[in-house]
């Protein structure tokens, strides 16, 4: 099977049960109850996509994998999401920012991908691009209404940005399983730089000048994370790890 | 009951008895999901599609489904998934929306307005369900489950939600 169409899918995957969980710890404790149900939304969203993504890689595996025991059953070095997804949520404003930077990439994403090649990877995206539209919709409001709020808002929305954006060239950095991908990051990127800028300007915010200066971290996509993963997989996989198997 | 001695017009009727966890009034006929029954030989399968990706209530439904068929004595049978053509909510059927106005769940409109990534739009015009006023206005475009949007009536001052279009 080719190793390098699971492990895209598997990236895939794993981008959006990671941000996906993250974003499922503010159910609760959202700082209103409208907000703290959109975002608990979008991350049933993204966890929705998740399953379709390793419904599919268990299927190209065939090695008795499921989507479970792709989601739950792995360790630290095998999840191959982008290091911005896994970064804490941190205040309101990084949660928004963090969902920004990413629906951005997202929704590039998917606009390629659902005409790809691969007519399960094509389907998915088809399907999941709706979704994603409402998230980058619902995140670019935030970020203009916190950045261009009160001075307090605004400092916040500063400090986000110091936190995140060396997170967000990796996402425009193609792994080795992602060069045959037939997607085009360049494109993406350019697409993805446009629409921070329209963003920002109105939230009047400035992006750090990419211009070389700006230093990106990379290695989540192969499997070097920051130290953050592994708080998350403590919670995420403590049920499957201390009761195997178990089901409700 | 087996392959041959069974139409599909009947099981679509069987099919119309499923209803969609979430929101009882509507069979899921109605909502558009069932895409098609495929007979192979004594093999019976239905084929669905999901209204939102991550919605909870889909597995719910499959096994619903499969509890129906085993009910009427199909030995072999499954519940298919698929994702493309992507639902839309063009696919609800006027009976379910109709249905879904006298539950007081306000129907999609018959022509998506702003499902687009415009920022700050207008809120879509919703007619209230209660007291048929368009005066109203949207608190939250995310409701109490993925396919929901919350709206308040300004004139009968009833909250509502909208089964936004998709
Ligand atoms: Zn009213």
């Amino acid at each position: 099977m080719n190793n390098d169409l699971i492990n895209y899918t598997l990236h895939l995957a794993d981008n959006s049960l990671i941000l996906g969980q993250r974003n499922s710890e503010w159910c609760g404790h959202g700082p209103i109850l409208e907000q703290d149900i959109a975002i608990t939304n979008i991350s049933l969203d993204l966890i929705g996509q998740a399953r379709n993504f390793y419904q599919y890689a268990a299927s190209l595996k065939a090695d008795g994998s499921t989507e479970d025991s792709l989601a739950y059953l792995k360790t630290e070095r095998e999840y191959k999401n982008c290091l911005l997804v896994e970064q804490p949520n941190g205040d309101w404003a990084q949660t928004i920012l963090r969902q920004f930077l990413f629906s951005n990439y997202q929704y590039l994403l998917y606009q390629q991908l659902q005409s790809h090649k691969d007519d399960q990877l094509a389907a998915i995206a088809e399907k999941s691009l709706k979704e994603v539209t409402y998230h980058l919709r619902w995140s670019s409001e935030w970020v203009i209404r916190l950045g261009d709020g009160t001075e307090e808002s605004h400092n916040r929305m500063l400090k986000a940005i110091d936190e995140l954006w060396r997170y967000t060239g990796e996402l425009f950095m193609p792994a080795d399983y992602e060069k045959e991908s037939g997607i085009e990051l360049t494109v993406i990127k350019d697409g993805w730089n446009k629409k921070v800028n329209i963003v920002f300007d109105d939230a009047t915010l400035i992006p750090p000048s990419g211009g070389g200066g700006a230093f990106m971290q990379s290695g989540g996509k192969q499997g070097k994370h920051t130290e953050h993963l592994g708080y998350i997989l403590t919670e995420l996989q403590y049920m499957q790890r201390a009761y195997p198997g178990c089901e409700w | 009951m087996t392959t041959s001695t069974i139409d599909k017009k009947t099981l679509y009727a069987y099919l119309d008895e499923i209803k969609d966890p979430e929101v009882p009034v509507l069979s899921i006929i109605d909502l558009g999901i069932v895409r098609d029954i495929v007979m192979h030989g004594e093999e019976i399968e239905i084929i669905i599609t999901p209204t939102y990706t991550g919605c909870p209530a889909m597995d719910m439904i499959a096994m619903h489904i499969r509890m129906m068929l085993a009910t009427l004595g199909f030995k072999k049978q499954k519940v298919t998934t698929v994702l493309s053509p992507a639902w839309t909510t063009d696919w609800m059927s006027e009976d379910g929306k109709r249905k879904l106005k006298e539950y007081g769940i306000a129907p999609p409109n018959p022509r998506q307005q702003v499902c687009d990534d415009k920022l700050f739009a207008a809120a879509e015009s919703v007619q209230c369900p209660l007291c048929n006023s368009y005066h109203t206005h949207r608190i939250s475009e995310f409701g109490s489950t993925a396919c929901k949007a919350l709206y308040q009536c300004d004139d009968c001052k009833e909250p509502f939600d909208y089964f936004k279009c998709h």
